[in-house]
């Protein structure tokens, strides 16, 4: 058992990360985000220059990486500078499109953007429940909050196929009629709908295919979470000791210090948890880890953000305060691939027919 | 990153279950599973099992008669044997006084003690909380005056685990009023025979008798059993707190439990189906399985580190924080999960009546046992307030 990371990885995210101090401040990071296109096309050629899509995919689909604790290492230094560009669906498309035999180049270059349009308004999480249906080489229905959909030239949908399953479709953008809109925690998603859209078929029975692209996805928005806690956390202890009042810093109450050890305990569990699933994407029962791994953050996310917001008192109520931008993530990062009760209850299930 | 046990991990692992499997009497694994209380005769039998192994003082390198083994040994051991409902080491002798006298003892202390803790002829209990002095541990009052070549002691300790099976007590006594009350400690091993001495029992909550109030009048103990330097006490005891608080977070004894928690699931029925088909109860089972998997990756984190460091930091407060949370959510659960059955006094249920499967008759008793869990070995709160200070500098 060991628990560093390895050398090449902390090379990539030491990189990432200075990168992102240098080039993507919070101000900056709050200029681009919640203006159309929703992030920085400079920064995006910047951060594919760099190799931080190649590190999403294994070296035979032309990457550098592409395991657990890759996804993890990119997307933890992503989170910890609150950056906003559309790199999840790069990690979700990686999986699918290596699934189909496809080429990667265009996607790891970062020149070919896709969405990942799997989700629809009235089943948001679970891969059943898919009403946009395939017929002859066709797309029909509509996909819900597809991130970086808004920017994407290719989107790989799943759509129900004439045979009852549920398969892999590629779509040129250009083709389907796509609104976007942004998020109130930065970035851009979309709604697209298709009406007899030209579709190309690249998995026919995707489940498996399209379960992997959510957990690959899940593991990212993990990570994520975990950088943006470490940052919050950091935040909120410099506030702690410098903030006074009634004479004396407020970390000095009792209250507070409880409160604020709780986070620390909590951060460190969800730490955990990532690791643990970081290390089990390639075992059987990597969808359990992820589920295990997507709850506990959800709950952790959500509480770092009310408590971070809560400690800090009335500045962190301002648009001026980077605390409420991370905030702003921290709670709607559980609602990305499956919040904390589906994934709970995803767990739940597995009780039943168990020895 | 890896997280799979090495080679010689794995052989380890191997070994423990082989030796659990051989020498693990099932009368003593079914009552730690039915959560049944353990005789005396019951906790030495397991004790002389580990002894003639070696594996009684686990965390003692092998000049002293223990395995040497690391943090992370150490680990699977604790796992191994409460996954398989072996009795607790009654942590007293192998895992506080041993190590404090194998850092601290003079070496005429270490050729007295140690062997007869090992060959389980001695019994030690704690004498450290007073009525007056819980967390407040440093505000003890109970006196130690030095006359010749003894100590004369007068006060009373309380809360000592298992003190009516003990021979022995190493105790913290106050030796001097002088600069801050941290710096008038000092810790003494005291023979439970001397005159003036007196036991008293403390029922519990849930009525069994697990701990004791101590009476010291005029208590004379020989100076040479004073361990360490005179008034060192305090340094001693931070020692031993941190060596007891980090297989306190019992992440092996939650492991076993979630497992008969899920089986007790899917044997109760609830309005016409099993348990563990309804939805409420699984995503509270799901809950504790998430928060106990990212804890045993946490004690592994932590115990790596320390296996570098040689020393568990304050890190091991929140596995406390955490554990005790997690092991109270357990019996919480299990409680829960029996009904209004789960209220029926062990020991007065008729034979055979189904009420509640027999495994589990008392695990109301168990979740009312559990709370102390939380308040001992340095209270949640003070673990809090440790952490606030050392790890988070506030």
């Amino acid at each position: 058992m060991q628990f560093e990371m390895s050398d090449d990885r902390q090379m990539l995210q030491d990189m990432l990360r200075r990168y992102l101090s240098e080039n993507y401040d919070i101000l900056h990071r709050n200029a681009v985000a919640y203006a159309a296109p929703f992030h920085d096309p400079d920064r995006w050629r910047a951060l594919a220059e760099l190799g931080v899509l190649q590190a999403l995919a294994p070296e035979a689909a032309g990457g550098f990486g592409g395991e657990g604790f890759d996804i993890a290492a990119v997307f933890e230094a992503l989170g910890g500078a609150l950056c906003p560009e559309p790199v999840l669906p790069v990690a979700m498309a990686a999986p699918l499109l290596m699934a189909a035999g496809s080429d990667l180049e265009t996607l790891l270059d970062g020149t070919r953007r896709y969405g990942v349009a799997i989700g629809e308004a009235e089943a948001p999480y679970s891969l059943s429940g898919r009403r946009a249906s395939h017929e002859k080489g066709r797309l029909t229905g509509r996909k819900s909050v597809v991130y970086g959909g808004g920017i994407a030239e290719s989107l790989l949908v799943a759509a129900r196929h004439e045979g009852g399953g549920i398969g892999l479709y590629e779509v040129d953008a250009a083709d389907a009629q796509i609104l976007p809109y942004g998020m109130i925690d930065g970035g851009g998603a979309a709604e697209v709908v298709l009406e007899q859209t030209p579709a190309t078929c690249l998995i026919e029975d995707a489940e498996a295919a399209l379960q992997e692209a959510l957990d690959f996805g899940a593991l990212a928005l993990c990570a994520e979470a975990v950088g943006a806690m470490d940052a919050v956390q950091a935040m909120l202890l410099e506030y702690l000791k410098t903030r006074r009042q009634f004479g004396v810093p407020i970390g000095k109450f009792q209250v507070l210090q409880h409160r604020a050890v709780d986070l620390a305990v909590e951060i460190e569990q969800a730490r955990s948890i990532t690791i643990l699933a970081a290390s089990r994407m390639k075992e059987p029962d990597r969808s359990r880890h992820v589920a295990m791994a997507k709850a506990l953050i959800g709950q952790v996310a959500v509480l770092v953000a009310e408590e971070a917001i809560q400690m800090h008192g009335g500045i962190a109520m301002t648009w001026e305060a980077p605390v409420s931008h991370y905030a702003k993530r921290l709670v709607m990062l559980d609602a990305q691939l499956g919040d904390r009760d589906h994934h709970l209850r995803r767990l739940a299930a597995g009780y039943a027919n168990q020895g | 990153m890896d997280l799979s046990c090495s080679p010689a991990e794995q052989a380890f692992q191997g070994q423990v279950r082989a030796f659990l499997r051989d020498n693990l009497p099932e009368d003593l694994a079914g009552k730690v599973r039915g959560n049944r209380p353990l005789s005396r005769e019951d906790m030495d039998r397991w004790h002389r099992i580990l002894s003639r192994q070696g594996w009684l003082g686990v965390t003692w390198p092998k000049a002293f008669g223990g395995p040497g083994w690391g943090a992370v040994e150490r680990h699977i051991f604790e796992e191994e044997c409460a996954l398989a409902c072996a009795p607790r080491i009654v942590p007293f002798g192998p895992n506080m006084l041993g190590p404090v006298l194998i850092k601290f003892g003079s070496p005429a202390q270490q050729e007295a003690y140690l062997p007869r803790i090992l060959s389980c002829e001695d019994w030690w209990c704690q004498g450290y909380s007073e009525p007056g002095a819980g967390s407040d541990l440093a505000s003890l009052k109970t006196k130690a005056v030095r006359e010749g070549d003894h100590y004369v002691i007068n006060g009373q300790k309380t809360w000592t685990t298992l003190g009516q099976y003990a021979n022995r007590i190493f105790c913290l006594v106050r030796t001097s009023w002088e600069g801050k009350p941290q710096q008038g400690i000092s810790f003494i091993l005291v023979d439970l025979d001397t005159p003036g001495i007196e036991m008293r029992p403390i029922r519990l909550i849930e009525g069994g008798h697990e701990v004791n109030e101590v009476f010291f009048t005029d208590v004379r103990v020989p100076a040479e059993n004073l361990v360490g330097e005179e008034n060192m006490g305090w340094t001693i005891a931070k020692y031993l707190l941190l060596h007891e608080r980090t297989n306190i977070a019992g992440i092996g004894f939650s492991m076993q439990a979630f497992e008969a928690l899920k089986k007790l699931a899917q044997e109760v029925t609830r309005d016409g189906k099993p348990l563990s088909e309804a939805e409420w109860f699984a995503t509270r089972l799901a809950q504790i399985e998430t928060d106990l998997a990212a804890l045993r990756i946490t004690n592994l984190r932590m115990l790596s580190k320390a296996d570098k460091t040689g020393a568990p930091g304050p890190e091991s407060s929140m596995l406390k924080i955490k554990g005790t949370l997690i092991r109270q959510a357990l019996t919480d659960l299990s409680r829960r999960a029996l009904g209004p059955g789960a209220a029926a006094l062990p020991g007065t249920l008729p034979d055979n009546l189904g009420l509640v499967p027999p495994e589990h008759e008392h695990d109301a008793a168990v979740y009312f046992n559990m709370r102390k869990i939380s308040v001992y070995g340095g209270s949640n709160e003070i673990q809090r307030n440790i952490l606030a200070k050392t790890l988070l500098e506030l």
